[in-house]
């Protein structure tokens, strides 16, 4: 298991590359996630308030 | 098909199946290509286990130049066929463009320490990427300056154009000139020279990055039209514009 982490004495390389790349593009993943659930809950919102104020006909 | 998209509902109702299936060939090519690409694909007789920086630092060089010419294309639809949706697909794209180009130079950055001996030489090809990476720092910034939004589309649109002339530069930047950074041994004329050892984690990995970016660019688009639907609901009543019924119905009441 050290050695695997170890990558022949290039651990600090890999897990840097890896790591990261997994850390960016996970980060913004869930920070794309969490704007769209947001503002699809604000929109079906204000769906809902401008119905209820619009006259009926 | 262009015209098809058009359609903001039509657009929503393709993305709720396209992004779990976006998300499922995400997950799956991760599960295969990750313990490939860090585990059972062989070391270099040369490079040792740096090579494993290759899975992550190839695919995400192909997207940051394959992303640019997304943009560059959805610019032109906007252009030309005045695409409703166009703009918002190339807005979307330019976040994980950005991200895909600034981890190419990190990741080489850190490959190339060990197996050039530096982090960085100005040579053609790391050069051409780091102008790349500027190019959609810029992008970026042209969508978030300005207040009028349409003359915002309209200069984002150029810098998509412009901006694409440097995306050859950069793929054939190690042909055309000496640099430090080998030449192409995937995409290239006579087929790729790496042993299928390594091409099959390195392909899983890159279709992976495939399937991200497409999610990236569904869940972007998404959330901007939700963002347009909200901003015409908060409009005051005033300055909206009257439906021929209601005007009719005011004709019948006064």
């Amino acid at each position: 298991m050290a050695e695997f982490f170890a990558m022949g004495g290039y651990g600090f390389h890999v897990w840097t590359c890896w790591g990261l790349s997994g850390i960016l593009l996970g980060g913004l993943g869930i920070a794309r996630e969490r704007r769209l659930r947001r503002t699809a809950k604000l929109a079906k919102q204000h769906d809902e308030r401008a119905k209820r104020e619009e006259p009926n006909p | 098909m262009l015209s098809y998209f058009s359609n903001p509902a039509r657009f929503e109702a393709f993305a709720r199946w396209a992004s779990p299936l976006a998300l499922l060939v995400l997950f799956g090519c991760l599960a295969f290509g990750i313990p490939m690409g860090l585990y059972f694909s062989p070391e270099d007789y040369q490079q040792g286990h740096t090579v494993r920086i290759m899975y992550v630092h190839v695919p995400a060089a192909i997207m940051a130049e394959l992303v640019f010419g997304f943009i560059a294309l959805m610019s032109l639809t906007a252009f030309v066929w005045r695409h409703t949706l166009a703009d918002a697909c190339a807005r979307a794209a330019a976040g994980p463009g950005a991200i895909f180009a600034a981890l190419t130079l990190i990741t080489g950055s850190v490959w190339g320490r060990p197996t050039w001996g530096t982090w960085w030489v100005w040579d053609a090809r790391l050069t051409s990427m780091l102008i790349l990476f500027l190019t959609y720092i810029g992008y970026i910034a042209v969508w978030q300056m300005g207040t009028d939004e349409n003359k915002s589309a309209r200069l984002a649109r150029i810098v998509g154009l412009v901006g694409f002339i440097n995306v050859p530069i950069v793929k054939f930047s190690v042909d055309w000139w000496n640099t430090l950074h080998q030449p192409a041994s995937l995409l290239r004329a006579d087929g790729p020279t790496i042993h299928s050892s390594m091409l099959w984690p390195l392909g899983l990995m890159a279709l992976a990055y495939i399937a991200l970016f497409s999610w990236f660019v569904l869940s972007g688009v998404r959330t901007s039209i939700y963002e347009k639907q909200i901003a015409r609901r908060a409009q005051p009543l005033a300055s909206r514009p009257i439906k021929p019924e209601q005007m009719a119905a005011g004709d019948q009441n006064g």
